[in-house]
């Protein structure tokens, strides 16, 4: 299935759980500061956002380099912003609330910044699952439409950044320029397109 | 729901004479001596059965020290420790107008000279949902502004931090809030015996990062309400226009009582994360006037505290 017999891929494989061998020291040496609760919550959800950002990097990297194959890195990449997202659920859920489910739901229905954060992970959770090869073959038509909620996702999940802090606004600003820029090259691809269909017709007749 | 096993606050927080007395001496011959600056060791050890008294257990020191919001220094809430560290606070003056019959400008020497040293276990409850539980030495602000004689036009207090744009980067930038830092508070609650004015926190100076040399504590606020470093005191006859207020005013009101059905319009304010408690410690639930009800809610008695949030 996802495991491929290429060295590049296991070394993407295991580079990517780096990140959370770094957080596990930093949690057996107390090194995450006064709130480390939240340094736990706020490590875990910038990483799902930064392997966000490289799944959504994979495409242009790919029209750029005409680099055959780079859609296997992109499914190993998504699949750890899920990854990365269930964990920093967990902690919400287990590590800050202790699963007091009357204190997270009241916390759920008060705080908008959290609406967009189910929004983003009930949208990753969808793609996570469906992103072998074998669902993809099931799905269709349906499973190109279904992963372009993607783009949707990205932009709910800097939102939900932004939304919880008083100041700092640097970091979430740098996520939010890249997903732009992301973004932003896959509308200019599809204008380009029309333009290049365009010039495909003939003159006088209509698309 | 949690079960509130914390005891009520009670007035016992309130250090009994005899040990105040002994604190003024203290900082008496402290002040004689030239060291304001340093009330430090002497302040240390009598202050232990006080805190066990009040029932709440104060946070361990190294995390209030390193978990500050300086936004004069920095956003960023473990890096104001050092940079706070450029402030300069000797010599240090407060000047105290407005609506008086004495204004005056008092050194903070003058004022550690007067004013009676206490320790007030407070809980400190920060509006990004967070929460602390500090000792303070301080005194209480009442006992300040009764000595220039407040008049009866006087309605609100308004309170001015340090304006030094040289050592505090965000204020040389211009950085996101007006500087210098304005915070203000109705008269009643100015003259609330809760609350203080604040010179030291563990039996030591206060560090700069935490305030330094004089801040506000008003418990059953929110914690930008208790503005550090304060360099004037005016007494007006229409309310302040405070800096959070002055930045979204829908979202930091100018009462910011503590109240966990009033939330903040991006985030629930119900619940609150211990700072110093385990992994896999449930919340605090937020009590209405941070557990201070008691002695503070009859100032409310007819206001729509979801209005006038």
């Amino acid at each position: 299935m996802i495991w491929q017999n290429n060295k590049l891929w296991f070394a993407s494989f295991f580079a990517s759980l780096v990140p959370l061998l770094f957080l596990l020291l930093d949690v057996i040496f107390d090194n995450l500061g006064g709130n480390p609760i939240q340094a736990l919550h706020i490590r875990l959800g910038d990483w799902s956002l930064r392997f966000l950002c490289l799944t959504l990097a994979i495409t242009p990297i790919q029209t750029m380099t005409q680099w055959k194959g780079m859609a296997d890195y992109r499914q190993l990449f998504g699949l750890y912003a899920f990854f990365y997202a269930s964990l920093h659920l967990l902690v919400y859920l287990a590590v800050d609330h202790g699963f007091n489910w009357s204190l997270i739901s009241i916390d759920i229905i008060e705080s908008p910044y959290i609406w967009l954060g189910v929004l983003a992970y009930v949208i990753i959770f969808l793609l996570g699952i469906t992103s072998s090869k074998w669902a993809m073959k099931k799905l269709k038509k349906n499973w190109k439409k279904l992963h372009r909620l993607v783009y949707i996702a990205s932009v709910a999940s800097v939102i939900h950044y932004f939304w919880q802090l008083k100041g700092n606004l640097a970091e979430p600003l740098l996520y939010l320029i890249l997903i732009v820029l992301l973004l932003g090259f896959r509308i200019l691809t599809w204008l380009t397109n029309q333009q290049l269909a365009k010039m495909m017709v003939p003159k006088g007749r209509d698309l | 729901m949690i079960i509130k096993t914390e005891p009520e606050i009670s007035s016992s927080e309130i250090t009994d004479e005899q040990v105040f007395k002994n604190r003024r001496q203290i900082i008496k011959s402290l002040v004689g001596l030239g060291v304001a600056g340093q009330i430090s060791p002497l302040l240390a050890n009598s202050d232990k059965t006080q805190t066990q008294v009040a029932g709440l257990k104060p946070t361990p020191v190294d995390v209030v020290k390193n978990y500050t919001n300086y936004y004069e220094f920095t956003f960023n809430k473990d890096d104001s420790t050092k940079l706070a560290q450029k402030l300069v606070i000797d010599p240090w003056s407060v000047e105290i107008t407005g609506e008086v019959e004495k204004p005056t400008t008092f050194h903070l020497e003058d004022i550690l000279k007067m004013q009676a040293i206490e320790e007030r276990v407070y809980r400190f409850r920060c509006v990004e949902a967070w929460s602390m539980v500090v000792p303070w030495q301080g005194f209480s602000l009442a006992n300040l502004l009764k000595q220039v004689q407040p008049l009866s036009s006087a309605k609100f207090v308004k309170f001015t931090s340090i304006y030094q744009p040289e050592n505090m980067p965000n204020q040389e930038k211009k950085a996101m809030l007006n500087f210098p830092y304005v915070e203000g508070l109705r008269m009643d609650e100015a003259m609330h015996p809760l609350t203080m004015l604040a010179v030291g926190m563990y039996g030591e100076t206060l560090p700069k990062q935490n305030g330094a040399p004089l801040r506000l504590v008003v418990p059953w606020k929110y914690g930008f309400k208790s503005i550090k470093a304060i360099v004037k005191i005016e007494l007006l006859k229409q309310a302040p226009l405070t800096t959070w207020n002055q930045l979204a005013a829908d979202e930091y009101g100018f009462y910011a009582n503590v109240n966990p059905d009033v939330p903040h319009p991006r985030w629930s304010q119900n619940s609150e994360r211990e700072l110093g408690s385990g992994f896999f410690t449930q919340r605090r639930q937020t009590e209405l006037f941070n557990g201070y009800g008691e002695q503070v809610a009859s100032l409310y008695n007819d206001m729509d505290l979801r209005h006038f949030f």
